[in-house]
């Protein structure tokens, strides 16, 4: 930690927050937002004359309350950076009248209560998302008691009383009575492998750090009784056997079996009910003190990086790598990378070689000092763009300029396009192409499709970074769905052109799928907004016409979302059975005259 | 950008359809050879192949023979996902000295043996499908240039917890400047707060 502080080329950013990021891989422009601290991080020695005489006394969020500290304070002794903090909340206020106790006893002057909030702006090549974990709240899981029993605590909580920097010098006490617990229990796989309260998935690391917590506790205490009860102990990494083989060595009970209940005893000791399965049989224990092995959840932050980011999380709510085995650090978006718990729950051990795994993935990109950009943008055909601008309203890149004269043909800066489309479809000319995925291309691509039998087919279009990718996590999962499906993949669904789903109909296609991101996940900001808006107008035409809407459907899938994907393309299959040859031919005849129409 | 040029105008396109097995990943349920032989029928197909690894050494060796050999001007290969290697076979038409967006994908393994496992004749006949419409995008592909952009040495490292400390170190000592943004007033995150840590029963900080 401390080589961080020094390191030369490392600037640190405290009490920051990341507000805006903006620009692409090689360039992102990003946000700092930096809270004031009230003393200065070069001055400050940490020698805590300000804490000493501060009159404002708070629980300390480092020992999760189980000490105190004052309103200004360092959040622990070997804090980077080294200087204290002021809580502005809890001062009672600089004016000399009311406090300000601190700024006297600061000998160097390092308090100062006219600092003020900083908005700092930066331009970065990568980044790496290593936002971690936060841990998961027992307080809905009542039959251990948390909230009502004192000597119920946290496996977090536990490790502040057994540490000796931690408010009790690392002496074990129960907090009812101060007194050193005979016995102890752990309880495993609290909000995690759970489907009713907490999580399904495993957090990785709760057996092996109740296992240290035995470890550490009989040797300090060598006659005290431990148990644990457990689902299965998932010893699985080098070494941990080991140390369970130790562990139980040393003489730890371990229980197969959840705890159904626990109860307080008048002397303030748990009584815990739990079916030993096993044995097959409910059995007691009182026991001095009860640990929960909490779990691991998404830290808070997860969401609103996301949306900044456009990344994509799992079911879980942890952040998607680009894939499972072969990219497991990459983000889908080019340049960005994890690293530890923001990608899933993990040990130290993993945790480091995943942030060393990101950090060269980075230099990799970085090292050449260029970046070569995807020539999948759009471009406008000056003789039939009509400099109506509805392109430039479009565009969630501002890369399209119109002239500044009256009439003069709309412009994309290449820089700046991202290659969405979704301009070209919306285009009331025609006059935009989107390279590599041309009206001909795609048009192409359909004509061919439904050239034999395409009665039994089903059209679905994908854009590539969500429901393209769910339709390949499908097939990893190796969930089966109805095999008449074929799939045209787009960049976004934005680009998913009217012209595109009448040549289908045209074509004799039953039913025909637009896909794309959740609202709110488009990795182009906001385009498929557009889609929504346009497969809307879309199906009040093909009302109009005389087609039935439904035929034409619009479904949001995530890239971690196969099993939605399936029951889709079932759904589709199921809707597609209900049209008729005859609706067909019909819809084929109403399209034709409606074309004849247009030409004359 | 100047405005892409026409289609190809060759009385002729030469195209070359390479058909994956995957080992038995695609092979098991969809009968390759008869694809790549269905394929071979396509306009503009010159050549179709079914072969075992598309993606490895001597699978891309044969294709690039191909190339020289036959003249092949656009490559079709069915084979995983184009979010998987795409990069590898644009690699290797580079390599031939092709324009990299003259390769189409047609993705037969996780959009098709893979989810339709006990349909054989079904995935089959979408692999056809599938094939027959990568040669048609394929027909129309236009060569791209990619841009070269200057890039910002530096790297952003959000969170000051074990992986972003050990990512930022990982990047500074490389040569690399490290913004690293802690949201609270110290860096070390939770496991600043455990006390002896797995496996190696030492001290966390």
């Amino acid at each position: 930690m401390t080589d961080v502080g020094r390191h030369p080329r490392i600037k640190l950013f405290t009490l920051s927050e990341i507000v805006d990021i903006k620009g692409y891989v090689g360039n992102f422009d990003i946000k700092i937002l930096k809270k004031a601290r009230y003393v200065s991080e070069q001055e400050c020695t940490a020698c805590g004359d300000c804490a000493a005489v501060c009159p404002v006394v708070r629980p300390d969020e480092f020992n999760l309350g189980l000490s105190s500290r004052k309103a200004v304070f360092t959040p622990f002794p070997q804090a980077v950076p080294s200087a204290y903090v002021v809580n502005v909340n809890e001062c009672l206020g600089h004016n000399p009248v009311v406090c300000a106790k601190c700024l006297e006893a600061c000998e160097k002057g390092c308090i100062n209560f006219h600092m003020s909030d900083d908005e700092i702006e930066e331009r970065v090549g990568s980044i790496i998302v290593a936002t971690g974990l936060e841990p998961y709240d027992p307080t809905e899981l009542d039959e251990y008691g948390y909230t009502r029993f004192e000597n119920v605590l946290t496996s977090l909580e536990f490790e502040r009383l057994i540490n000796a920097g931690g408010p009790t010098k690392g002496k074990l006490i129960r907090p009812t009575d101060r007194r050193r617990p005979k016995s102890v229990g752990f309880i495993q796989c609290v909000g995690s492998r759970s489907a009713r309260k907490g999580s399904s998935y495993c957090s990785n690391t709760c057996c092996m750090n109740t296992i240290k917590s035995t470890l550490v506790l009989k040797e300090h205490y060598p006659d005290i009784d431990i148990k644990v009860f457990y689902i299965d102990i998932r010893a699985f990494g080098k070494g941990f056997e080991d140390l369970f083989m130790r562990s139980r060595r040393l003489g730890v009970h371990y229980l197969r079996g959840l705890p159904g209940n626990v109860e307080e005893l008048p002397d303030h000791r748990m009584r815990v009910a739990v079916e030993n399965t096993v044995t097959g049989r409910l059995e007691f224990f009182d026991l001095d003190m009860l640990v929960l092995a909490l779990g691991m959840k998404p830290s808070k932050s997860t969401r609103g990086l996301q949306e900044m980011l456009g990344l994509q999380l799992t079911p879980d709510g942890f952040y998607l790598e680009a894939h499972p085995k072969l990219q497991p650090v990459d983000a889908a978006a080019r340049g960005i990378f994890y690293a530890g718990c923001a990608e899933s729950p993990k040990d130290i051990k993993d945790s480091v070689t995943q942030a060393s795994a990101a950090a060269v993935r980075a230099i990799r990109l970085m090292h050449t000092g260029e970046i070569y950009t995807e020539p999948i943008t759009s471009q406008i055909d000056p003789e039939k763009c009509n400099a109506c601008g509805k392109c430039v309203e479009i565009c969630p890149y501002n890369a399209i300029t119109k002239g500044i004269r009256k009439k003069t043909p709309c412009v994309v800066n290449t820089a700046a396009c991202a290659g969405c489309g979704t301009c070209a479809a919306e285009c009331p000319y025609d006059a935009i192409v989107m390279n590599h995925f041309t009206d001909d291309q795609i048009n192409n691509q359909i004509d061919s499709m439904l050239e034999k039998s395409s009665r039994e087919k089903i059209l679905v279009f994908a854009c590539n970074w969500c429901s393209y990718a769910g339709a390949d996590y499908a097939g990893v999962s190796r969930l089966q769905y109805p095999p008449n499906v074929r799939i045209i993949r787009t960049m976004c669904s934005g680009r998913v052109d009217e012209k595109f789903i009448f040549n289908g109909f045209l074509n004799g296609a039953p039913v025909v799928l637009v896909s794309g991101c959740h609202m709110g996940d488009c990795h182009y900001i906001d385009a498929n907004r557009w889609t929504e808006k346009r497969v809307k107008k879309i199906r009040k035409k093909m009302e109009k016409l005389g087609i039935r809407p439904e035929r034409l459907q619009l479904e949001w899938i995530s890239a971690a979302e196969g099993s939605r994907f399936a029951e889709i393309m079932a759904r589709m299959e199921n809707l597609r059975q209900r049209v008729s040859i005859q609706e067909i031919s019909e819809t084929i005849e109403i399209l034709k005259n409606q074309e004849k129409m247009t030409q004359n | 950008m100047e405005p892409a040029p026409s289609i190809n105008t060759k009385p002729q396109m030469r195209i070359g359809v390479y058909v994956c097995h995957c080992g038995s990943n695609i092979a098991q349920t969809v009968n390759c050879s008869k694809v790549s032989d269905t394929a071979s029928r396509l306009k503009d197909v010159v050549i179709s192949k079914d072969i075992a690894y598309a993606c490895s050494e001597p699978g891309q060796q044969e294709i690039l023979q191909d190339i020289e050999e036959h003249d092949l001007e656009r490559i079709v290969v069915a084979s995983c996902s184009p979010r998987l290697h795409e990069p590898t076979f644009r690699q290797m038409m580079k390599s031939a000295g092709l324009n990299p967006y003259l390769l189409e994908m047609a993705n037969l393994r996780e959009q098709c043996s893979w989810v339709h496992l006990n349909e054989p004749d079904a995935a089959t006949q979408k692999a056809e499908d599938l094939v027959k419409m990568a040669v048609s995008r394929a027909r129309l592909l236009q060569p791209l240039e990619q841009e070269k952009l200057p890039l910002t040495k530096r790297s952003l490292v959000i969170g000051g917890g074990i992986a972003g400390i050990q990512a930022s170190l990982d990047l500074a000592d490389n040569g690399y400047e490290v913004l690293l943004v802690e949201k609270n007033a110290s860096i070390g995150g939770t496991m600043a707060q455990l006390d002896k840590t797995f496996p190696t029963m030492d001290c966390s900080i």
